[in-house]
C-alpha cells in the first residue's frame, strides 16, 4: 500500500493504439508537477503498460498506476471511466487532471457525472489558490482568459493538448497494479480501427511551433501539394480551412478553428484563406500570423503582422525558393 | 422509434461573441443568437432516418432561457413532430454537470430510443455533454460519429478519434454524438414552417424535473475571474509587385522565424 502525499494530482495519461504514451502526457505531467505530486494513471492492454509506465516516469510521474485488462479497447469510455474511479478512490487527490482530446474528455465526462465532481474543460493552465486548483482557459477563440474553480472536492480538468510548456522534472520508476472493479455500465462495443497515416516528418499540429494553414484558395487537392512543401521547408505543421477540408483537399484532423483545432504557434502562414471569424478563432493566438491573399479586403489582413496581397501561386513557389537558398 | 435531439441555442459566430465581464456569462444582447449549427446536423440524421421510416417520431430538446422559444421552435419548422424547451431562471450559469443533470431528466421524462447530440457545440465547445449524459441514463455513448448507420435496436458508425477512425456499435437506447462530417441541415419550407404553429411545444421548469440546481451534494465549476484581452491589430501589408516572396523570406529570417 502505497502513502500517497496530501497534494497529489492524479493525471490520466491517453495510450495510442500501438500502446505507446499520447504526447499529450509530457504536458499534462508538467501542469500537474506544477501544483502538486504527479500520480499517473494508465490503462493498457496486457504486456504494454510497464514500457508506458517507465515513460511516463521519465516525464515526472512520481507514481504510475496500470490497470492492464483484456478488455481495454474493447469498450468504449466506460473501461477508462472505471478505472479513473478507482485510481480517485486510491490517491484522494487535490485534482484529476486529463487530455482535452475526445477518449480524454469523454472519460473525464463520465467519471465528473458519475462522482459528481466538478468539470472544468479545455483549459491552457492550471495553477493552485489557498482554496484549491484552478483552470485557466482562453475562450471564444482566446478573446478573454477566464479562470474557474469548483465548489468543493477536487476538480476533473481537462488540458488542452499542446497549450503546456512546463515539463516534470524525470521521476524514479514506481509502478502499482491497479484493481479495477467493473462498474457494468452499458458501453459502446469498438470495432476495427484504421490509424490516420501521419507524415512522420511533419510535426503534429497540436502544440506545432510553426503551422502553415491552407485554404479553398489552392484550388485542388493536388495544389494543397504546396502547402505541404513550404510547411516542409519550414518544419512546420500543415493546417487548413473548413472550406479546404468540405473540398475534400485535406482529412479533417488538419482543420483550424472553432471546430478544428485551435493552435497558438510562434508562426502562422494563411494562404489562401479569408479569415472567417470561426477560423481566426482558432489561430488568432499565435505569435506572428502571415498572411497571402489576392484579395486586399480578405479580413485576415486585419489580424497579420505581415500581410501579402498577391496570387499565392506566384509568391509561394518564389518564397520557398528564397528560403532554400539561404539554407544552401 | 422515437429520437430525442439535443439541440442548443448559440451566439451567431459570424458576429462577435461577447463574455459579460461583470457576470462571466455570455451576453445574450451583443449578438445574434441561432439554432447551434451542429445540432442541425444532429436534427437532420433524425429526420433522414424518419424519412424512410414513418413510425419514427423526432423530438426537439433544448435547455435555455425562454427566449430562444423562437430559435427552438426552428426545429419544428425543419420537421420535428415536437419540442421540449427547459427555461428556468435557476439555470443562468448552469455549468456541465448541472446541465447533464437538467439534460438527463428532461430525457426521462420525454423517454427515448435514441438521443442525438452534436459533438461540440459551437460556443462552450466542452465536447463531453453527451458522455456525461450517457453515464446519468445508463446507456452506451456512441460518441464524435462521421457516419451513422441505425438498423433496428442497433446503431453502428465510424468515430472520429485523435489517432484515426474506429468502427463502434451500441445496442438502443444509446446517446450518440456526430461530427460536422455528416451533411448539413435541409432548411425550413413553407409548409414547415406553417405546420410547427401547430406542433406540441412543452416548457418545463426544473420544480417539473424534480432537480434542484442549488443543491451541494454536486460539486459545480463557477468562474472566479475574467479578462478580456486586447484584440490584435494589423501590421505590414504589401501588394506582390514581383518580389513578395523574397521580402517574405527576408522578414522570416529576421525575425527567426525560418
Ligand atoms: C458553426 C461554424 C463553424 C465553423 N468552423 C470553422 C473552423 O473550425 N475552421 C474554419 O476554417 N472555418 C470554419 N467555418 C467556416 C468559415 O465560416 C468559412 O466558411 C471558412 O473558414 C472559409 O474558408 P476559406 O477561407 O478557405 O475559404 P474562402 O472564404 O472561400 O476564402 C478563400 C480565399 O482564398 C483567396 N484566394 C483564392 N485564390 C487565391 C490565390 N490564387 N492566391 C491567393 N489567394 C487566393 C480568396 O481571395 C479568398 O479570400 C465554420 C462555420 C460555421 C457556421
Ligand atoms: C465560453 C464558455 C466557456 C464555458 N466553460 C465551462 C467550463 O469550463 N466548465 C463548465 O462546467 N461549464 C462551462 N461553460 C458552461 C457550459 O458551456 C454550459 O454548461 C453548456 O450548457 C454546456 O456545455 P457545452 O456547450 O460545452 O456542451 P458540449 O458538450 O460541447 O455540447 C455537445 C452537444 O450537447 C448538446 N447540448 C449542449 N448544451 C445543450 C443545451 N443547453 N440544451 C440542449 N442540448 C445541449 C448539443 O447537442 C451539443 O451539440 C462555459 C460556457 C461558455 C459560453
Amino acid at each position: 500500500m502505497t502513502d500517497y502525499s496530501a497534494d497529489s494530482i492524479l493525471v490520466l495519461l491517453d495510450v495510442t493504439p500501438s500502446g505507446a504514451l499520447a504526447k499529450s502526457a509530457a504536458g499534462l505531467l508538467g501542469a500537474a508537477a506544477g501544483v502538486g505530486t504527479p500520480v499517473a494513471v494508465i490503462v493498457a492492454a496486457p504486456g504494454e503498460g510497464e514500457q508506458a509506465a517507465t515513460d511516463a516516469a521519465a516525464l515526472g510521474a512520481s507514481h504510475v498506476l496500470v490497470a492492464e485488462h483484456a478488455a481495454a479497447g474493447s469498450g468504449l469510455t466506460v473501461p477508462g471511466a472505471d478505472a479513473l474511479a478507482a485510481a480517485a478512490e486510491l490517491v484522494r487527490p487535490d485534482a484529476i487532471l486529463v487530455s482535452n482530446s475526445i477518449e480524454g474528455r469523454e472519460i473525464a465526462a463520465r467519471f465528473a457525472a458519475r462522482s459528481r465532481s466538478g468539470l472544468a474543460v479545455d483549459a491552457v493552465g492550471v495553477s493552485r489558490d489557498a482554496e484549491g486548483v484552478v483552470a485557466h482557459h482562453s475562450v471564444y477563440g482566446g478573446a478573454y482568459n477566464v479562470d474557474s474553480a469548483v465548489t468543493w472536492g477536487a476538480p476533473v480538468i481537462t488540458v488542452r493538448e499542446g497549450s503546456i510548456d512546463a515539463r516534470a522534472e524525470a521521476q524514479p520508476v514506481s509502478v502499482e497494479r491497479l484493481d479495477v472493479a467493473a462498474s457494468g455500465r452499458k458501453a459502446a462495443v469498438i470495432g476495427a480501427f484504421e490509424e490516420e497515416v501521419v507524415a512522420s516528418s511533419r510535426p503534429e499540429l497540436r502544440g506545432a511551433a510553426k503551422v502553415v494553414s491552407g485554404g479553398r484558395g489552392l484550388g485542388s487537392e493536388d495544389k494543397f501539394a504546396l502547402v505541404d512543401q513550404l510547411a516542409d521547408v519550414l518544419g512546420a505543421a500543415v493546417g487548413a480551412s473548413r472550406a479546404a477540408v468540405d473540398a475534400g483537399y485535406i482529412p479533417q484532423s488538419h482543420q483550424v478553428g472553432q471546430t478544428g483545432v485551435s493552435v497558438s504557434p510562434q508562426l502562422y502562414i494563411a494562404l489562401g484563406i479569408s479569415g472567417a471569424i470561426q477560423h481566426r478563432a482558432g489561430m488568432q493566438t499565435a505569435k506572428t500570423i502571415v498572411a497571402i491573399n489576392k484579395d486586399a479586403d480578405a479580413p485576415i489582413f486585419e489580424i497579420a503582422d505581415f500581410g501579402i496581397v498577391g496570387d499565392l501561386f506566384t509568391v509561394v513557389p518564389q518564397l520557398i525558393a528564397a528560403l532554400e537558398a539561404r539554407k544552401a | 422509434m422515437k429520437i430525442v435531439v439535443l439541440v442548443k441555442e448559440v451566439p451567431d459566430t459570424y458576429g462577435d461573441r461577447k463574455l459579460d465581464l461583470q457576470t462571466g456569462l455570455a451576453d445574450r444582447a451583443a449578438s445574434e443568437t441561432v439554432l447551434d449549427e451542429i445540432g442541425e446536423r444532429a436534427l437532420e440524421v433524425a429526420l433522414s432516418y424518419a424519412d424512410s421510416h414513418p413510425d419514427t417520431e423526432v423530438v426537439v430538446l433544448s435547455m435555455s432561457p425562454g427566449s430562444a422559444a423562437a430559435t427552438v421552435r426552428k426545429g419544428l419548422a425543419m420537421g420535428a413532430a415536437g419540442a421540449v424547451q427547459v427555461a428556468d431562471e435557476a439555470l443562468l450559469g448552469a455549468d456541465l454537470g448541472l446541465t447533464a443533470e437538467v439534460l438527463a431528466a428532461a430525457l426521462q421524462r420525454i423517454g427515448f430510443d435514441l438521443v442525438i447530440a452534436g459533438n461540440q457545440s459551437t460556443d462552450g465547445s466542452g465536447g463531453v455533454l453527451p458522455a456525461m449524459i450517457a453515464e446519468l441514463l445508463d446507456v452506451p455513448n456512441a460518441t464524435s460519429l462521421n457516419s451513422v448507420e441505425i438498423d433496428g435496436a442497433e446503431l453502428r458508425g465510424e468515430r472520429a478519434t485523435d489517432h484515426g477512425t474506429m468502427q463502434v456499435s451500441a445496442s438502443l437506447p444509446a446517446v450518440i454524438s456526430i461530427t460536422e462530417a455528416l451533411p448539413d441541415a435541409r432548411f425550413p419550407n413553407f409548409k414547415g414552417i406553417m405546420a410547427a404553429k401547430k406542433k406540441p411545444f412543452e416548457t418545463l421548469t426544473l420544480a417539473d424535473l424534480g432537480v434542484d440546481a442549488e443543491s451541494t451534494e454536486a460539486s459545480r465549476s463557477i468562474v472566479i475571474s475574467l479578462g478580456e484581452k486586447p484584440p490584435r491589430s494589423a501590421g505590414t501589408k504589401i501588394v506582390d509587385e514581383g518580389d513578395a516572396g523574397e521580402r517574405l523570406a527576408e522578414y522570416l529570417v529576421q525575425n527567426r522565424l525560418a
